[in-house]
């Protein structure tokens, strides 16, 4: 493992970390949304190199973790069929559905694919006419102008052996309904930098104003997230609330104008059920009308899913920031990355997984004890 | 799943229906679709996400950061191909503790 003061900018690292001390003069509660920017905290010790006041709560970007049981059964139910080819990005391959993971459909003869692009998916289509090729299409704005564009391609090239299984959700929504949700306590929130580089953050200074909160558009190294902080700690310490860009040599505030065209023509707003949080009114994309022969869900009409959760697993907790992984009574004893009970404890960008890969293993108590007291406990 | 590697394009091609590239990160060469980029050209660099380009950037932005992930460590899982991913994944996510050694139980 590496530590942020083995890197060559550690000593710059060190110094952001203290004059974020010297402005911090009361303790807030700053959420990253993404995921990737949870790993990034955690293994490089970021949480721990802040005033012990300013608390970082881990958000809901993680797109595997909060896509629903009752699709992952799908997908298991598709992936099982003769004559599929189901293709997947990795992360998606151990995460737990009611009965089985991809992993094992694999295993008991399931054609599952992990893929670099869901062009790979679409190239598949091409070269097996007599199969039906499905894309896994998860994920959060990101991702979303790819599995767009294979779509696109696929309808272009006239494949009639291509189809997409959407679970595609979007970072205002969620952030919305976070800061709605009875005995929220996030002050502020560290936009993720590439569903920026993508959408931009012109959707977002509406947000700041109406709840009243900084939100910072950040990057995933290091420094990045240490410039994150601290700017959105200088916004709260002087009461203000605003929308800053702390990744401009990546992201613009119109964001990537060809992506966003193509995107509003194949995907539709919609509303969407994130795993371990319920409904979000119109937080995530379907395929629109035009490119709705290409959606999986309508070509294989799955049917008989009856879901059901692990009863221990708090992942929902987690993804809402209500509690810190190692505050759930399973975290590494019943819940392992081996034997994971939720998507947390799956994706790379998981906060679970984090936790536990980086050895994270402190109790509510110890927990709710650090900072002196300033934290308190977190359950919202 | 998020992340976006930054990659200097070497090669493009087009044919009429997609604007693909070779797009090298450090060594490991990928096809890239560059559609969402037409401002890009050989010689440019550009962030990467499941091989779509997605914004051009300097040469010295993308050098550093490449130089950060590699040392980081996600470089490797980004780029790995097909039959490396699914290795990974299926043993994923593997942790850095060996079972049960950095549990308190």
């Amino acid at each position: 493992m590496k530590y942020l003061t083995e890197f060559r900018n550690g000593e710059i690292a060190q110094r952001m970390a203290r004059e974020i001390h010297s402005i911090t003069t009361r303790p807030w509660k700053i959420m990253e949304v993404c995921g990737g920017q949870t790993h990034s905290i955690i293994k490089n010790g970021i949480d721990q190199m802040i005033p012990a006041g300013i608390e970082m709560i881990h958000g809901p970007g993680c797109p595997v973790c909060v896509t629903p049981l009752e699709l992952i059964d799908k997908a298991l139910a598709i992936a099982a069929q003769p004559g599929v080819i189901f293709c997947s990005f990795g992360d998606m391959l151990r995460v737990p559905g009611t009965d089985a993971d991809l992993f094992q459909i694999k295993g008991a003869g399931g054609d599952v694919r992990v893929v670099y692009s869901p062009l790979d998916a679409v190239e598949l289509a091409v070269k097996n006419p007599d199969k039906q090729v499905v894309f896994f299409g998860v994920g959060f704005e990101t991702t979303a102008p790819a599995n767009a564009m294979s779509v696109h391609l696929a309808k272009r090239r006239g494949l009639k052996n291509f189809s997409l299984l959407v679970s595609h959700v979007l970072v205002p929504p969620a952030i919305e309904a976070i800061l709605q949700s009875p005995g929220n306590q996030v002050q502020g929130f560290l936009l993720a930098g590439h569903v920026c580089s993508v959408m931009g953050y012109w959707e977002y200074p509406p947000i700041a104003e109406k709840y009243g909160i900084p939100l910072v558009v950040t990057g995933f190294e290091p420094l990045d997230l240490l410039d994150g902080i601290r700017r959105a700690v200088v916004q709260l310490e002087a009461g203000r609330h605003e929308v800053e860009n702390a990744y401009s040599r990546i992201v613009t505030f119109e964001g990537n104008r060809a992506a966003q065209k193509l995107l509003a023509e194949v995907f539709e707003v919609t509303d969407r059920a994130w795993r371990g949080i319920g409904v979000i009114p119109q937080s995530g994309w379907r395929l629109s009308e035009p490119y709705r022969e290409f959606d999986a869900e309508q070509r294989f009409h799955i049917s008989g899913i009856h879901t059901q959760e692990s009863p221990l697993c708090r992942a929902g907790d987690v993804l809402r920031g209500a509690i810190k992984p190692a505050e759930c009574s399973a975290f590494g004893k019943e819940c392992t990355p081996r034997h994971p009970l939720g998507a947390t404890m799956v994706s790379s960008e998981g906060a679970c997984a984090a936790y536990y890969n980086y050895g994270r293993f402190i109790s509510a108590e110890e927990l709710a004890g650090a900072g002196s007291g300033l934290t308190g406990a977190t359950r919202g | 799943m998020c992340l976006a590697i930054p990659g200097k394009v070497e090669e493009i091609t087009n044919d009429g229906l997609i604007r693909m590239g070779r797009v090298n990160f450090g060594g490991i060469v990928k096809n890239v679709c560059l559609d969402y980029v037409p401002e890009v050209e050989v010689g440019d660099y550009t962030i990467v996400h499941v091989g779509f380009a997605l914004s051009k950037i300097d040469e010295e932005t993308a050098k550093q950061t490449l130089a950060d992930f590699r040392e980081m460590g996600v470089l490797d899982e980004e780029l790995a191909g097909e039959d490396e991913a699914f290795a990974r994944a299926a043993k994923a996510p593997q942790s850095p503790c060996p079972d049960g050694s950095c549990s308190k139980e």
